[in-house]
């Protein structure tokens, strides 16, 4: 991703955005009693389309502004959003990330992920009362729902991100032919 | 040049990382008057209005959301309702029949009217203006802050029992901790027999809350009402003020070996749906009430 004044503003903008419609809106509506939740998503689709660095960056903003603006314990969500960003960034440099079913896929993998993790780090960190077996349901029906709209959170982080983008994450022509024979101009 | 590349990437990802963990020992560690929560609150200050101004103005999305996910509910509901209606002619049953249950039940029922409001305080109503995502905490953001009387630890409430109480405040904003989140710890009462105990939560189960320290001794029913117990000891009393209504017992555990019966709860409030709160706050402004514990 280009660095520039603009570009920065563009990524917060999309940080202060996504926390304020994640726990304004989003977290307001149940599905079997799960959340949709926007956070590892837009952080998936940042790494995707900007690569390791931008997208560790923007997946600490959103864990750092999510754990703020909930009085949560600072630093569990940016960890947590860090790896998810930075993962996401590595893939795209080391796997072909233009494929249609990338963010669908990695949108239930990275949401299962993070709250697998997130269960993990507050059991270190401490829980005062019995836990649910229904954590684990509402995990999965969570990863779910996050895959269905994972596509449609990625076109949109596309779009806000597209004038900063050195290049476009938009699925490769064939240069040759099935065979390898390129086509003759 | 790739090998630059490649420090610069780990360099990022590690301060990131340390950065991170840095906050979360430091945050972990200090009390709620340290540094960072400060920060925290002076942050909710400012995404409060944000954070009402998307509430309000995407609300026909979220009722949109709420109609998908309601329809897709409405089955397992309508069952669970027609259970609901069964238990509930089988306690009226049993409060008729029994006069000092039959008023107990009837001044819960009438809670949020005014004669079974506990004495010496009023309410401020609030809209829930932010949720917690995750199951882990079970927070909600309101509307309404230290400007409009609110106090840290003041008890909250639904129109249908005890929803939690305020965590932090801010001017105009106030994050309460729901009694469904693991940090949540209530002084309980089964009515009528008066056998105590802590109501603790479930972690990813917000239907089901933990009376635990219950005596084995004493007997407690499936489809007993749990209210608050309000005690007072010398300087010290409860956060909630005695007679809110909690829910009502579902099952209890009881073992041979262990000297308390754990009773499962059903919370009368729907947490996860309200969008109006009450904060119950002492009519006099002075009592903060700030050396009360749960």
């Amino acid at each position: 991703m280009t660095v520039t004044g603009s570009s920065i503003a563009r990524v917060a903008a999309l940080v202060i955005v996504t926390v304020v419609v994640q726990i304004s809106v989003v977290t307001q509506v149940t599905f079997w009693g799960a959340y949709l939740d926007l956070l590892p998503l837009v952080a998936l689709s940042v790494g995707l389309l900007a690569g390791p660095i931008t997208g560790a960056s923007v997946g600490f903003a959103l864990g750092l502004v999510a754990d703020m603006a909930l009085f949560q314990t600072l630093g569990v969500s940016s960890l947590l959003l860090t790896g998810v960003g930075y993962q996401a960034g590595r893939y795209r440099e080391l796997r072909d990330a233009s494929h249609k079913m990338v963010p669908a896929i990695g949108g239930f993998v990275v949401t299962l992920a993070y709250a697998t993790a997130f269960s993990i780090v507050q059991f270190l960190l401490g829980v005062d009362s019995d836990v649910s077996s229904t954590v684990i349901r509402t995990i999965l029906v969570g990863a779910l729902l996050n895959a269905l709209i994972a596509t449609p959170v990625f076109k949109l982080v596309r779009l806000v991100l597209r004038p900063a983008l050195a290049d476009d994450l938009r699925p490769r022509r064939r240069s040759t032919s099935p065979i390898g024979l390129r086509a003759s101009q | 040049m790739y090998k630059k590349s490649v420090r610069r990437r780990r360099a990022v990802l590690g301060l990131l990382v340390g950065l991170s963990i840095a906050l979360l020992t430091v945050y972990f560690g200090e009390s709620a008057s340290g540094g960072l929560h400060a920060v925290q609150r002076g942050f909710l200050e400012v995404l409060a209005p944000l954070q009402e101004g998307a509430s309000r103005a995407l609300k026909p999305v979220r009722d949109f959301g709420g109609w998908v996910g309601d329809v897709f509910d409405a089955k397992s509901d309508n069952k669970k309702l027609r259970r609901e209606v069964e238990r509930l002619r089988a306690q009226l049953a049993a409060a008729e029949t029994a006069g000092s249950d039959g008023e107990q039940l009837e001044a819960l029922a009438s809670f949020n009217g005014s004669s079974s409001f506990p004495d010496g305080y009023q309410s401020v109503k609030a809209r829930v203006i932010g949720r917690s995502p995750t199951v882990w905490y079970s927070t909600i953001t309101i509307d309404k802050g230290s400007s409009a009387g609110v106090r840290a630890n003041q008890p909250v409430v639904t129109g249908d029992g005890l929803a939690g109480r305020v965590s932090d405040v801010s001017g105009d904003a106030a994050q309460v901790t729901l009694i469904t989140d693991h940090s949540s710890g209530v002084s309980a009462q089964v009515v009528p027999n008066g056998a105590n105990g802590l109501v603790k939560a479930t972690v990813g189960d917000p239907d089901d809350l933990l009376l635990d320290f219950v005596e084995r001794g004493r007997p407690v029913r499936t489809g007993s009402t749990v209210i608050t117990s309000g005690w007072k000891a010398s300087k010290l009393e409860s956060l909630f003020p005695r007679g809110i209504p909690i829910g009502t017992v579902t099952s209890i555990d009881a073992t041979e070996r262990e000297l308390y019966q754990r009773v499962h709860l059903h919370p009368f409030a729907d947490l996860r749906n309200a969008s109006v709160v009450e904060v119950i706050v002492p009519a006099n402004a002075g009592d903060q009430r700030a050396q009360a514990r749960p």
